[in-house]
């Protein structure tokens, strides 16, 4: 061991309501994961280490030294977890989209369990259940009393269930932002204040994109990105395209941009703007090129979905965070 | 809803028109329904989405812009941006869940002090048939 003085830190990675995604992403470190395990003993992380619950659960408090905490809270167990982090963790961090804003999971909240239950064990065109039996909490067996997850009507981003020190954006959150914020703990650099978002810009996706733009952005119907052949350097938003771009933060380095896609918005929204979707309706509004009220009405009408596209990220972490029922 | 239901209605006027238009209603001594509450801004093109979003979220049951008439906007084309964002946000609030009327954008000009008095009353007549707007105990609870 090189470091045998300087004490290791200990880190832990988990997984909530999430795909996975970010937990590979932080196998995404490559090689550099040798100089990760060189400053830090992993403790927990169910993706690859075989610790269960119950040996977090015996760790005195704080005794996690950093929590990458990944994946929305859905479900009580969740929801336990998290809370159990946290108490045990001294910097816990929001990890990619849905620990942040509530992420893809969280579009669940354009609907409710009722509406979720009924369409995965009842509606769905591989389900016979004419008894409609439903996943219960608690069910009794002759040999004891088993016990699943309570599943949530609401899906809550990390921020709204425990106190976060530092949410790290992106979905995944790019592999190089999560080795220099992880480099800035190991070396005791000076730490933003807690809170912060942090492995990110605080400008938007445009400051950083290459792509050609004029100051009068004028769009008379919106396209799907299928619906016209890109030509590779205009704005998207100027050939019809919506791109989140003007209400995201910088820092993925365009990632989704330069690989001629428009951007999705999963870097969250910068500083100025909390909530991005209504940043990115005023943006978007204005560039409607007719002063007709019957003209704007269709021309907002191309736009397919505007909730599910300016919140694809963040809908539990907006202003209206579900949708009223 | 109930007899006792009073909407409160958040009202942006601009500056330039509608505000002198309402601040004429007062001075004619026009009476017009309480429930609104208003708040001057220097141009409708002023109002963004999120201020609409909030009003809603923090208890407002409805919420009224009024701006210049097109081609009167005292920046030109501020009321124009304000009427795309307008029928943008009804869709947004449609797809929440939340009646479009409970948004309402009026071109109102400094000397329709009485056309201000009628919108109002108009409006609040619609949105106390609409009922509660509900929408901040929702928010309020992250229901589990």
């Amino acid at each position: 061991m090189a470091n045998e003085e300087k004490p290791k830190i200990k880190l832990a990675v988990y997984w909530g309501a999430a795909c996975g995604g970010c937990c590979v992403s932080v196998l995404d470190v490559h090689e550099s994961l040798f100089t990760v395990v060189e400053h830090a003993d992993l403790v927990f992380w169910p993706i690859a280490l075989d610790f269960k619950y119950a040996d977090v659960e015996a760790m005195p408090d704080g005794h996690i030294d950093v929590t990458l905490f990944n994946g929305a809270v859905r479900n009580s167990e969740n929801e336990h977890m998290a809370k159990l982090l946290r108490q045990k963790t001294k910097v816990l961090v929001a990890y990619g989209s849905c620990a942040h804003m509530g992420g893809i999971p969280g579009l669940a909240n354009f609907t409710t369990k009722e509406e979720i239950f009924n369409r995965a064990y009842v509606t769905s065109e591989s389900t016979v259940n004419p008894d409609k039996v439903f996943p219960r909490p608690e069910y009794e067996v002759p040999e004891g009393k088993l016990e699943i997850p309570v599943f949530y009507n609401d899906v809550r981003s990390l921020g709204q269930v425990v106190n976060v020190d530092y949410y790290l954006p992106g979905c995944p959150p790019q592999t190089e932002r999560l080795v220099e914020v992880f480099m800035a703990i190991v070396t005791g650099a000076e730490l933003p204040p807690p809170g912060s978002v942090v492995g990110a810009l605080e400008k938007t996706q445009c400051d950083e994109c290459k792509r050609k733009k004029s100051d009068n952005k004028k769009i008379k119907q919106f396209y799907r990105p299928w619906q016209i052949e890109d030509d590779g350097e205009t704005c998207f938003l100027e050939q019809g395209v919506i791109c989140m771009g003007p209400a995201t933060r910088g820092g993925c380095g365009v990632r989704c941009i330069e690989g001629n896609a428009p951007c999705r918005g999963c870097y969250g929204p910068p500083v100025n703007a909390p909530d991005p979707g209504s940043k990115m309706m005023s943006a978007i509004a204005t560039m409607i090129d007719s002063d007709d009220p019957g003209e704007i009405q269709k021309i907002v009408g191309t736009i397919d979905d505007p909730a599910g596209i300016f919140y694809r990220f963040s809908l539990p972490g907006s202003i209206l965070r579900r949708k009223m029922t | 809803m109930s007899e006792t239901f009073e909407p409160k209605i958040v009202a942006f006027l601009c500056n330039w028109c509608s505000y002198t238009g309402a601040d004429l209603a007062g001075t004619s001594r026009m009476k017009y329904a309480h429930n609104v509450r208003v708040i001057r801004v220097m141009c409708s093109g002023r109002v963004e989405p999120t201020f609409v979003i909030k009003a809603l979220r923090e208890g407002a049951d409805g919420v009224l812009i009024c701006g210049c008439h097109p081609g009167d906007c005292h920046y030109h084309e501020g009321n124009y941006k304000c009427l795309r964002r307008y029928h943008l946000l009804q869709k947004y609030l449609e797809q929440m869940g939340i009646p479009a009327d409970r948004l309402r954008l009026e071109w109102v000009s400094a000397s329709e002090g009485k056309q201000f008095a009628d919108i109002v009353n108009d409006m609040t007549e619609q949105v106390r048939e609409l009922g509660p707007a509900g929408i901040k105990p929702v928010m309020d609870r992250l229901a589990v």
